[in-house]
């Protein structure tokens, strides 16, 4: 740990000491774990929180009348409140739990481009997508007769604003999907230019805030946007477990995603009516350990303070991109203006995949592959590219680690 | 990074040979005349093969691919055609499937004696065991050699 890793107004070393799985080595060397844009892991806070409730207190929500079941549903639906207060979200019952950024992306394409939107209107997604921001809108175009637009982003990695109010401008979107920070340029899209030229444009927009929650605070009031997903995961907390935030009048207009137990008001054989919002788009049994976890992990980040990460991050990706700059032959994919901490490159005459393995084998995790984006790869004429991504443990001797790492898979391949 | 530096902690996976047909690869070149050709395709990471096989009678006469892939992917399809050439048909199908064990598991004690001397060429491949994600990348062109044998055009992947 060096001085540096304190300027920015966080203790690494003391942040570091509250993630067990940290302190170990790999193959025999040092663990440099580079890959939370992937995943982050998971502070003692959350493994002990899931872990004191299945010991004390588990039963399932929202139906028993004991002991039990009151005070695990008290402690999941607090996990409702933190998220509120999170994305500063007017009302906690706009906040729907889902699985992941993945199943709430779907809920949407579902409940809202089945339910709400019309045929011959179309959904805006932009050339930085992951697949679960594309996939969705494809599968409700071919169902659906939405249809499916694009806009295009710069070579620097931008989103092109030219191109995405021009294919706003004839008012048939109805829905824009767009990341909030781009998992592989590590861009983070301009949100409030976003929002009102798509409000100017009659369209309603959806974030993709997988990445960004990590990265920015995130006060969806502020941001003006519609829906607003992320993915508990990558904020330290359990797998299992995501975000759809959405408007209230909006979530209510929509009809149900998946049908089952404690997402009705009343069943007969006839017909069922549907609970309030949010109950109505949890169906079945929730991922109740995870939710806890992930109150416990916002508590944590809360406790850090999004300041702090955010400078820490910013002086991280600095430090990064200079060092990389520095070794010969390779390549940073995007130079956005404004980016958070994930960097993929590539290697000039060494795939990705083995500069991973190499990497890996001096004790450093990195990503390699097309990161669920292949159409951003293609964009740019790549299969595969290797990325590493910090989080609030990262140090910048780690950062060192992987410019010396990647100096030597250099002279290996050279 | 110092001139000294021995690089033995990378070696295990990317021995020389591997590095050597990686980077210089003798058959990768599309055959002029050929009797079969197939595809292998891994999704997972975009490593793309393609085999042209000529055949002379009941054995492999000659194999020529073109990789966009790994240095493991390369190497392994260089290697293999080395290896295969002048092998029966059946053969080399009884070859993929003890090169595919070494691949998973790094040696083949059940494999029959009379594939010790090929499998011996392949054997610095065996490192990618260690690897469960790159195994593929190993066994990818063998894929498509075994497709273009049986005469389809794309390599079903594992
Ligand atoms: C930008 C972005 N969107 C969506 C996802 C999907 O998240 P999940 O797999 O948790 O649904 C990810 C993470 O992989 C991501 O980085």
């Amino acid at each position: 740990m060096n001085a540096i890793d304190k300027s920015a107004g966080l203790d690494v070393a003391r942040i570091r000491a509250d993630f067990p799985i940290l302190d170990q080595k790999i193959r025999g060397k040092t663990l440099v774990f580079l890959d939370s844009a992937a995943s982050a892991q998971k502070p003692r806070a959350v493994i002990d929180a899931m872990r004191i409730a299945m010991e004390t207190q588990y039963a399932n929500v929202h139906r028993g009348l004991h002991w039990m079941s009151e005070r695990t549903t008290e402690a999941y639906e607090a996990a409702r409140d933190a998220v509120a207060a999170l994305m500063n979200a007017k009302d906690r019952a706009e906040i729907v739990f889902t699985r992941n950024s993945t199943e709430a992306i779907n809920l949407l394409a579902h409940s809202y481009g089945r339910g709400v939107m019309k045929r011959g209107q179309a959904v805006l997604i932009s050339g930085m997508e992951h697949h679960s921001n594309i996939v969705p809108w494809q599968m409700l175009r071919d169902s659906h007769g939405i249809e499916l637009r694009v806009a295009d982003i710069t070579d620097q990695g931008e989103l092109d604003m030219a191109d995405f109010e021009a294919k706003l401008a004839d008012g048939r979107v109805g829905l824009v999907a767009i990341t909030h920070m781009s998992n592989v340029l590590g861009t983070v899209t301009p949100a409030e230019r976003i929002v009102a030229l798509a409000h100017a444009h009659g369209a309603k927009v959806m974030f993709d805030g997988s990445q960004a929650i990590v990265h920015r605070k995130i006060d969806v009031q502020a941001l003006g946007c519609d829906f607003y997903c992320w993915t508990g995961h990558k904020l330290y907390g359990p797998t299992g477990i995501g975000v759809l935030w959405g408007r209230r009048e909006l979530l209510e207009r929509m009809p149900p995603f998946l049908g089952g137990g404690d997402m009705i008001s009343s069943v007969t054989y006839e017909q069922s009516t549907w609970a309030a919002v949010p109950h109505k788009f949890e169906a079945g049994t929730p991922a109740i350990l995870e939710g806890i976890g992930l109150k416990a992990a916002i508590d944590y980040v809360q406790a850090i303070g999004y300041d702090a990460m955010v400078a820490h991050e910013a002086s991280l990706t600095e430090h990064a991109l200079a060092r990389l700059a520095s070794v010969p032959g390779l390549t940073i994919l995007g130079q956005a203006q404004e980016r958070g901490g994930v960097i993929a490159f590539a290697m000039e005459k060494a795939h990705a995949h083995d500069v991973a393995t190499l990497l890996d084998r001096q004790g450093i995790a990195v990503r390699a592959g097309h990161h669920c984006a292949e159409p951003l790869m293609r964009r740019y004429n790549l299969d595969s590219t290797a990325r590493a991504s910090f989080g609030v443990y990262t140090t910048h001797a780690e950062v060192d680690a992987l410019a010396a790492g990647l100096l030597r898979v250099r002279e290996f391949f050279a | 990074m110092t001139p000294s530096d021995s690089f033995d902690d990378l070696r295990d996976l990317y021995q020389e040979v591997i590095l050597d047909h990686g980077r210089k690869p003798r058959f990768a070149q599309r055959l002029e005349t050929f009797d079969s050709t197939a595809k292998g395709d891994n999704p997972m990471c975009g490593d793309r093969v393609q085999v042209w096989v000529k055949f002379d009678g009941d054995s492999i006469g000659r194999v020529g691919f073109e990789a966009r892939g790994c240095a493991i992917s390369v190497a392994s399809a260089d290697l293999m055609a080395e290896t295969v050439q002048g092998r029966a048909k059946a053969d080399t199908k009884a070859l993929f499937e003890a090169f595919r064990e070494m691949a998973r598991t790094g040696t083949c004690p059940s494999c029959d004696a009379a594939l010790a001397e090929p499998l011996e060429r392949l054997a610095p491949l065996s490192g990618v065991h260690e690897y469960p994600s790159r195994v593929k990348c190993a066994t990818l062109p063998w894929h498509a050699l075994v497709a273009a044998l049986d005469g389809s055009k794309e390599a079903s992947s594992e």
